[in-house]
Order: structure tokens, then C-alpha cells, then sequence
């Protein structure tokens, strides 16, 4: 290991070169735990740093990457008729998803860490981490046809604007991998409004849906599997299925409501993700998995996903409560009535809500600092997501935005908490003043200096009320 | 806690409208949530049921007398029970705080449970820098070759020359060292064979707390008081609200504070005593509650005890004044001690001899016997250390989260009572941030610890900007909020620093905060920024 070392060593760049040094210390201390000892204060230090705290989120994400890459195949093929089962062409499906997904993964990477390589070797310190989750995130809640200009276009905006504007990791009030998203609603309305394009490779001719032709990677991979006597992809071209629209739930709920949905999409589909939407967002038990695994580890805190989902039911239940009861529903009723008569339960496996509050919200640069404040900005997120998802016609999802607002309050919800923790302190001085004053009296009663008598005085103390420990 | 019961009100009032919509709604009954409320509402009946049923045998249990031990007859375990190891016996009725909060660090070489007497240093040195609010020049009135006994006046700071600063052992002066700057680094003293030791005529027991002042400011024992806020020596002209001495230390390989004062209890009562009449408030005793019993400090009389349980940073005076009766600046100041400061009054008032006299832990997993040794104040390591290797470590006076590294040929800090020694992390570990297989300490759950372990002073990353994961409120048992009180230090934003409670701080406090940091900010050194501030600003 020693002979790696000195080996990888052997490669670094002379210190004013700035950029090339900056790099390869990003790639050196990726690849090592450097030999720095500690010089001032603590002696000893946590395991932990920042490096190790977001690849864990990384970890957390990779159930979704593979679930991810399946469902865009499958997506694919449902729409084609073929392969419908879950595991036949197994093999089409998940090469058809890397086809898609390897292009966005690669060319995120590239351009985000890119720039944080450039602004690094600017300012002259060393390659944040902050990339690594953002860089993550940023494939999984696009959707799996997104050109890659777009995409190139919208991650530029949200590092430099979002991020190195404003100082880099750390610093930046907005969640990164959330701008570029919003870069792109807003940026590509016409093509991107939410209820379309969901389903990778199928174009739309007039008024009819087509698989888009095959390009070469796929033609590439059609000659490995006929030698294998497996399925192949063909030259595509090929007509849809009957009746099918590409549609996602949220689209058709916001018309026709529950039962408009469960006519196209099983629940039982739309639980467990088989449905058409970002590439990763689809899953619920997988987003529960990720959820319990960084809750569990404290990586992200469980009282913005908490409080997240007390929002989320509040809102939904009145909504319930709002809207008529679900049998008086009619054909003539409006559709954001039956948008707002689904119960809650059934609001959770549509669309992202589980994997924005897990994955987004959770965000510890951008979110609420305080633990207090955590769960007024988890419940605020879920509480006005819903709400713009459900009565507004112009955006079909709502937890970009609202995480995006909630991330600009956030400051002015922990302003409330430290002066509410001032007071709190405040308040509890002038109370043990009050009690030390009593045991004073109460002393006064003997002699001082009289060792027996001191023996048996015993104060009232405090009475435990503003104490964080319990009194036993 | 109101406000938690109004949402919760608000919560079950909209749970029962929208019930009531579509229990209404819908008679056919598919609605899941009615039956899941009415099969939750039936659970509740029959556990009530049983309850009820439970509490008449326990009740008649105890009628009948069979329940002589207070033990639970009942079904259910009490939640204590369940939650916490029973509290012993002897802390019923004491005023017991119980920390959630916190972090012990598993380190390996803990000190030994006896005192060796067998090892002795020879060089002594008595070190300026360890009094913080001092000129860095102070005045010497001692030259190389001078020979001095233990509680001669050997230094004074030219501004508050009414503190007199003394030799910790007698012997001859050989080195006076500078540091940074012409400042004065050390005094060094050769000690004799035979200690002699300055004697005093102390002040009757009807003296004034005026009187007693004078007395201590020339004795030399008034380094031991340190002043809250800024933990500086105590101003003289100040009279303190109260007086805390904390009797056990929880930093990792701490010593023993039950042998330092073994077989000087009754000194260490007299320090008590003196401490009693140096303010008019009162004296605050913090003893470790995880003690399986009464300890010599449970028995001293006089002062207001007051026990603690839990992980470090409970023994931290600090964290104890914080529970106890928080401080402030002005009329909230106080004094606090340490055991050593205490015994060294105390051998003052009860023997009239100045006696710095101290039990040293010499801890560290490299250590081949890591033990207890007595010894005097400013004691050379290199000296106490004899008899182990020491390559390539990291020699501490003091724990590893607040110490310094003086290396072998450095002396013990004045306010120490603990060596250290660690080995030097400088050596490159592939992936060491992903895959940890050397052991490492750590807060959080991906890094699991088994047993003790043998740190390194390998940083484990790079500094970065602060990053919000909360990490510090669950180390610091304190009701403050330290990150924002570092930002509102880094911009000098003094309204927020004493809101935020900079004045209950010191850099011990902050330091298993510094030491659980992931973005490894230097926690103490910042605090320290902003307490000399506050004290510029006065």
C-alpha cells in the first residue's frame, strides 16, 4: 500500500499550476485518506468528515439507480406491448435504461464536477464534496429522454448560480440538484410540463405515438444477444398499444381523479414504481428503504421527514375534508375536486413525494439549521407541495417548488428559534436566581462555619422544569 | 411543550371532520380508515381492560403486605425499567441530573486504579502561557541559579501585580526560557532530594473575606481560581455569585479524581470550608453519578452537592454550572475550581505549608504500563514517561480533546492532571475515508466501534465549510445552539454571542463538539476568538 502511495504520489503536480494540482488532490484524496495529523485543538477527531457523510446519501441512492434503469426499459417496452411481464427481456430492459441513463450520469458528472474543479483551483482550496450528492441526485428526478444540452445547460446554471455564487459547499441557499430542475421546467415549459415524455424512446407523429429507430449502441448490443440466441431490440419504428397516452398519474388525477388513475395504473404498480415517470423517483418501498437507512445512521434528519409527513397527511386531510364525499363524485364534478377527494395514502405512492422530502428536503446545507425549525420546514414543504400540486392546473408537481421556497425561509425560521432560545435562557436564568436566593435564606438559618450543622442542609435546587436532562 | 399539545389538539380535531365527511359519505364502508381507527380504538379498550385488571392485583398485592420491596408486581415493566440502569441507592433524595447528551470515546490505556510513588521527576518548570489574561512578559523576580522553596513568589503579571505566581517545588532555578517574542515560556526548576516547603500564619477565623483575599493573592494558591465567563484567573476585586468545584473528570483516559484526594479528605474539606467564605452565594459540589456508590467527596460537608450521570462532557464544570445556575456577565460571574486548586487551599488553611502536591494519570494505549503517579505541578513528561518507547507519538499534557503537545520535553501544564500519549496519524490510508478498517472514534453510526481503541491524531478529512447536520446539539448537553454561536462569532455579531450564551462556554465545553465536527472546524480556537473579545469589549 505503501508503494501505491508513493506511486500516486509520484504523479502530483508542481503547487502553481493550480488547476492540475487542485485536481489531482480531489482524485488523491478520493483514492486517500491523507497522512495530515492534527495540529491545534481536539488531538483526536471524528471519523466522520464531509466526504463520508455524503456518499452515504450516495449509498442510499443506489437501489433507485438500478430500480431506475430497469423502469426506463420497461416503460419502454409496456409501451410497445412487448415484454410486458416484469422480467421478460430482462436484459433489453436494463440495457435500453444504461443506454439512457449512462449519457446523463456521465455528462452531469462532467460538466458539475468540472466547474467545482475550475472554482476550486481558483479560490485556491481544495475540491469540495458537496458534488457528489447533487451529482446524484440531478439523474434521478429527470426525466429519461432529457437531451443532454439541456441538461448540460441546466446543471451550469445551478452550480455557478446556486452554488460557487455564493460561496460554494456549504453556502448556498438553494439545493443545488433542485435548481437544475427548475432550470429546465422553466426553461423547456413546452416539452417538460410534466404530463408528458415521461416514457424514453417514443415519439409522437400528428396524433400518434411511435417507437423511436434504435441507434447504433442498441444495434451494437442486438448482435451480442442474437449470438446468444436472446431477444433483440429490431430496428423499433413500431406503433404503440392501443390507448396508450404516456400519461402519468398526476396528470390524469388532476382531470379525472382517483378512479381516472386506477383505470390506467394499478396501485399496486404505482407502489412499487412500475410506472413512468423521473428516472428515480417511482419506487416507494425502495425511496422507504434509503429513508430508514439514513434516518437510522442520523445522516439525514428525521424530523424533516417527519415533520414532512405529518404536512403531508394534515394537507391531504383537508383537502378531504374540502372537497365532496368520493361517491358524490360525478363525470360533471371539476377535476381538482377529485384530485382533492384522494385520500392521503394514495396521494403518497403518486408522483415524488417520498423521495423529495428523503432525498431533497433533508439537504443539511439548504434546510432549516435547528432542530426545531426542522420540523416547521419538513411540514411546511409537504403542507404547501400538496397544495401546489393539487389546485395548481400549471404545475402537475409541486416539491421543487415548494422545497425551493422553503430553502429561501429557512434562515427566517431559525432566526425565530435562536430568539426564542435567547429568551428561553433568559427566562431560566432569572428562575435559578430566584431558587439559589431561597437556598441562600434557607442557609442563613445556621452557622456557617459549623461543620454539623451544614451537614444536614440540603437544598430545594431547581425544580427541573427548563432542565434538557431529566431529574431523577 | 404547549405548543406541541395545540398541534396535536388541531390535528385530532381535523382527523375526526374528515372522519365524520366520509364516515357520512360513505355507508357501504370501505373506508380503510374508519376500520383502521375502530380496530386501534378496540386494541386501546381491551389494553385498558387489562390495565385496570393489572392495577387491582397489584393494589391487593400490596395490601396484603406481600410487596415489602416496593418491587412492580405489575404487568407491565416500568418505563425506567425498560429505559435506564436503576439509579442507585444512594442518590434517592440528592439532586441528580441525568444527561442524555454526550460521547465517551472508547480510548484504550486507561490509567491504572493505584498511585505509583516510585516515579519522580526532577525539572519542575512554572509556565506563564498557562494563565490565560495575562501580559505575555510578566515580571521575574527569580535569576537562573537562585534557589527557591516550593510557594516562593518566583513571577507577577505587571498589570495585576497583586497575583503572585510561586515556585510548585524547591529547588534551584536553572533555566528561564523564552518564547514568542521575548515572552517568558517557562521557569524551570531543579528540585531538591528534600522538598521544603513555605510556611504560613493564616488568617484567623473570624477574617474578613478581604483579609482572606489579600491572604490568598500572596500565597500563591489564587491561580487555582479561574473566573466564568473567559475562565481567566479570578479578578480579586470581583466577589464571585458562587463557587463550583467539579470532583470528576469524564474527558477520555481522565484521572481519577477519587485518588487525588485519597488520604486528604480532610484537606480537601478545609479548601471546602475556605471556599465558603469567599462568596456570599453558595459553594457547588459536582460529583459523578455513575459511581456504584458513595465516594469520598459525597461525605464533604458545607457545600451544595450536586450529582450528575452521563457521558462526556459531564464532568466539564461548565456543562454542571449550566444545569445548576447558568452564568453571566456582571453580577452572574462566578469562580470555579478544580480538585487540585481546592486541596492545594486546603493544605494552606489546614497545614499552613504550600504543597502542590498532585496525582497525574500517564494514559495512552502506547504506554506500556499506563498508571496513576504523584507528582508536583509542572513536571517534566519526558521525566514522568520514563521507561517507554515513544516513536513517532504525540506526547499530551492534558486529555486528547483540550491538551497541549508539549512532546517529551515539555512540563505539565498548571491546571493538568494527565498525560496523553498518542500515536502520530501521518501515514496515508487507502480509502480510509470510505472503508475505515483501522479503528477510529466516531459519533455516528457508520462507523461502528468495538470495544477500546487506540486513536491516532489523523484528521479523517479536510476542513470545510459548516455543514448543518446537527451533530454538535447531540454532543453538547447544554441548551445551546454552538454553531450559530460560532458564525455569530466568525462575524462578530455580539447581541447574538450573548444571547447565544458565548459567557457558559469555554474551549472544553465546545471540544467533543470539535472533536465530532465533519466539516473538522476548529471549534475551541473560535470560541477563544470571541470570549477575547467579549473581554476587550468588557
Amino acid at each position: 500500500m505503501k508503494a501505491l502511495h508513493d506511486f500516486v504520489k509520484g504523479f502530483e503536480p508542481a503547487k502553481d499550476n493550480k488547476l492540475a494540482h487542485t485536481t489531482f488532490d480531489a482524485f488523491y484524496t478520493f483514492l486517500f485518506q491523507p497522512d495530515v495529523v492534527t495540529t491545534d485543538g481536539t488531538h483526536i477527531k471524528d471519523g466522520m468528515d464531509l466526504k463520508r457523510l455524503m456518499v452515504n446519501v450516495v449509498l442510499a441512492l443506489q437501489v433507485l439507480y438500478i430500480f431506475g434503469t430497469w423502469n426506463i426499459g420497461h416503460q419502454h417496452f409496456l409501451a410497445l406491448g412487448e415484454h410486458t411481464g416484469m422480467l421478460e427481456g430482462f436484459h433489453l430492459k436494463v440495457i435500453y435504461g444504461l443506454i439512457q441513463i449512462l449519457p446523463i450520469f456521465v455528462v452531469t458528472h462532467v460538466v458539475g464536477l468540472g466547474i467545482e474543479f475550475i472554482y476550486a483551483a481558483r479560490k485556491g482550496h481544495s475540491v469540495e464534496e458537496g458534488f457528489l450528492v447533487s451529482g446524484a441526485l440531478i439523474p434521478l428526478i429527470m426525466p429519461p429522454d432529457i437531451p443532454l444540452v439541456w441538461l448540460a445547460f441546466a446543471i451550469v446554471f445551478a452550480v455557478i448560480l446556486g452554488k460557487e455564487a455564493f460561496g460554494g459547499t456549504g453556502m448556498n441557499i438553494w439545493n443545488v440538484a433542485l435548481l437544475a430542475r427548475v432550470f429546465i421546467f422553466f426553461a423547456y415549459p413546452t416539452t417538460i410540463s410534466g404530463d408528458e415524455v415521461w416514457v424514453s424512446g417514443i415519439e409522437k407523429i400528428g396524433t400518434e405515438y411511435f417507437a423511436a429507430s434504435y441507434g447504433w449502441a442498441h444495434g451494437l448490443f442486438d448482435m451480442v444477444f442474437s449470438s446468444a440466441g436472446l431477444s433483440q431490440f429490431g430496428a423499433g419504428g413500431q406503433a404503440v398499444v392501443d390507448g396508450w397516452t404516456g400519461a402519468t398519474p398526476l396528470g390524469i388525477a388532476a382531470k379525472e381523479g382517483w378512479e381516472g388513475v386506477t383505470a390506467v395504473y394499478s396501485t399496486d404498480a404505482m407502489f412499487f414504481g412500475g410506472i413512468p415517470g423521473s428516472i428515480g423517483e417511482m419506487s416507494v418501498p425502495l425511496i422507504v428503504i434509503g429513508m430508514v437507512f439514513l434516518i437510522v445512521t442520523k445522516i439525514a434528519d428525521y424530523r424533516v421527514i417527519f415533520g414532512g409527513l405529518i404536512g403531508f397527511v394534515v394537507c391531504a386531510l383537508l383537502m378531504n375534508a374540502i372537497a365532496p364525499p368520493v361517491d358524490a363524485l360525478t363525470v360533471d364534478t371539476p377535476g381538482i375536486f377529485k384530485f382533492m377527494a384522494i385520500p392521503w395514502y394514495y396521494q403518497m405512492i403518486m408522483g415524488s413525494f417520498l423521495f423529495a422530502i428523503t432525498f431533497m428536503a433533508t439537504d443539511p446545507v439548504s434546510s432549516a439549521d435547528t432542530p426545531t425549525g426542522k420540523w416547521i420546514y419538513g411540514f411546511l414543504i409537504a403542507f404547501i407541495g400538496l397544495i401546489i400540486r393539487v389546485m395548481n392546473p400549471a404545475y402537475p408537481e409541486g416539491w421543487m417548488l415548494s422545497i425551493l421556497l422553503m430553502n429561501t425561509f429557512a434562515p427566517l425560521i431559525d432566526h425565530y428559534v435562536y430568539q426564542a432560545n435567547m429568551n428561553r435562557r433568559a427566562k431560566r436564568t432569572s428562575v435559578m436566581a430566584e431558587q439559589r436566593n431561597e437556598l441562600i435564606t434557607k442557609r442563613g438559618a445556621t452557622h456557617i462555619f459549623d461543620e454539623t450543622s451544614a451537614a444536614d442542609l440540603t437544598g430545594t435546587g431547581n425544580d427541573g422544569s427548563f432542565k434538557r436532562g431529566a431529574t431523577v | 411543550m404547549k405548543s406541541l399539545k395545540r398541534l396535536t389538539g388541531i390535528l385530532s380535531t381535523m382527523l375526526l371532520v374528515n372522519i365524520t365527511f366520509q364516515s357520512q359519505a360513505q355507508a357501504s364502508g370501505s373506508n380503510l380508515l374508519f376500520y383502521g381507527l375502530a380496530a386501534v380504538a378496540l386494541l386501546i379498550f381491551f389494553f385498558i381492560v387489562i390495565s385496570v385488571a393489572d392495577n387491582f392485583m397489584v393494589i391487593e398485592s400490596n395490601e396484603s403486605g406481600i410487596n415489602g420491596e416496593k418491587a412492580n408486581m405489575g404487568l407491565y415493566p416500568r418505563l425506567s425499567e425498560i429505559f435506564s440502569k436503576k439509579a442507585p441507592a444512594y442518590l434517592e433524595g440528592e439532586h441528580t441530573y441525568k444527561l442524555s447528551k454526550g460521547y465517551d470515546i472508547p480510548l484504550e490505556g486507561k490509567a491504572a486504579d493505584h498511585v505509583d510513588s516510585t516515579t519522580s521527576a526532577t525539572r519542575f518548570a512554572a509556565m506563564p502561557p498557562d494563565f490565560i489574561g495575562l501580559k505575555p512578559i510578566p515580571k521575574v523576580v527569580v535569576e537562573v541559579g537562585d534557589s527557591v522553596k516550593a510557594g516562593d513568589v518566583i513571577y507577577f503579571d505587571k498589570k495585576k501585580d497583586r497575583i503572585k505566581f510561586v515556585a510548585p517545588v524547591s529547588g534551584e532555578v536553572i533555566e528561564v526560557n523564552r518564547g514568542f517574542q521575548r515572552s517568558i515560556a517557562s521557569i524551570v526548576i531543579l528540585a531538591d532530594k528534600d522538598q521544603v516547603n513555605r510556611t504560613y500564619t493564616v488568617p484567623s477565623e473570624g477574617a474578613s473575606r478581604e483579609e482572606l483575599v489579600e491572604f490568598l493573592l500572596e500565597s500563591g494558591a489564587w491561580a487555582g481560581f479561574r473566573q466564568r465567563p473567559y475562565n481567566v484567573i479570578a479578578d480579586p476585586e470581583v466577589t464571585p455569585r458562587d463557587i463550583f468545584v467539579s470532583t470528576f473528570d469524564t474527558a477520555p483516559l481522565a484521572p481519577d479524581r477519587k485518588l487525588q484526594i485519597a488520604g486528604r479528605e480532610d484537606v480537601f474539606q478545609a479548601g471546602v470550608d475556605l471556599l465558603r467564605r469567599l462568596t456570599p452565594g453558595l459553594v457547588y459540589l459536582g460529583l459523578d453519578g455513575r459511581e456504584t456508590g458513595k465516594t469520598a467527596f459525597s461525605n464533604i460537608n458545607g457545600a451544595e452537592k450536586r450529582y450528575f450521570i452521563g457521558a462526556h462532557p459531564t464532568g466539564n464544570v461548565g456543562v454542571q454550572m449550566h444545569h445548576i445556575h447558568p452564568v453571566g456577565a456582571g453580577e452572574d460571574t462566578v469562580w470555579t475550581l478544580d480538585v487540585n486548586a481546592v486541596l492545594l487551599i486546603g493544605e494552606i488553611f489546614k497545614n499552613g505549608r504550600y504543597n502542590s502536591e498532585r496525582v497525574v494519570a500517564l494514559a495512552g494505549a502506547t504506554l506500556t504500563t499506563p498508571r496513576h503517579v504523584r507528582t508536583y505541578a509542572g513536571a517534566n513528561l519526558g521525566e514522568l514517561l520514563k521507561g517507554n518507547t515513544l516513536d513517532n507519538v504525540r506526547v499530551i499534557s492534558g486529555d486528547v480533546l483540550t491538551g497541549d503537545a508539549v512532546g517529551t520535553e515539555g512540563y505539565l501544564g498548571y491546571y493538568d492532571d494527565q498525560v496523553t500519549v498518542l500515536t502520530e496519524g501521518n501515514e496515508a490510508e487507502l480509502f480510509g475515508w470510505l472503508l475505515p478498517l483501522k479503528p477510529r472514534g466516531s459519533v455516528s453510526l457508520t462507523i461502528p466501534t468495538f470495544g477500546d481503541f487506540a486513536a491516532t491524531t489523523n484528521t479523517h478529512g479536510e476542513k470545510r465549510a459548516f455543514v448543518v447536520n446537527n451533530v454538535y446539539e447531540g454532543v453538547m448537553p447544554m441548551d445551546i445552539y454552538t454553531q450559530q454561536l460560532m458564525k455569530s462569532i466568525m462575524v462578530q455579531d455580539f447581541e447574538s454571542m450573548e444571547g447565544l450564551g458565548i459567557y457558559e462556554l469555554v474551549e472544553e465545553d465546545v471540544a467533543l463538539a470539535e472533536f465530532a465536527c465533519v466539516s473538522k472546524q476548529p471549534l475551541q480556537n473560535i470560541l477563544r476568538d470571541g470570549l477575547n473579545i467579549m473581554l476587550e469589549q468588557g
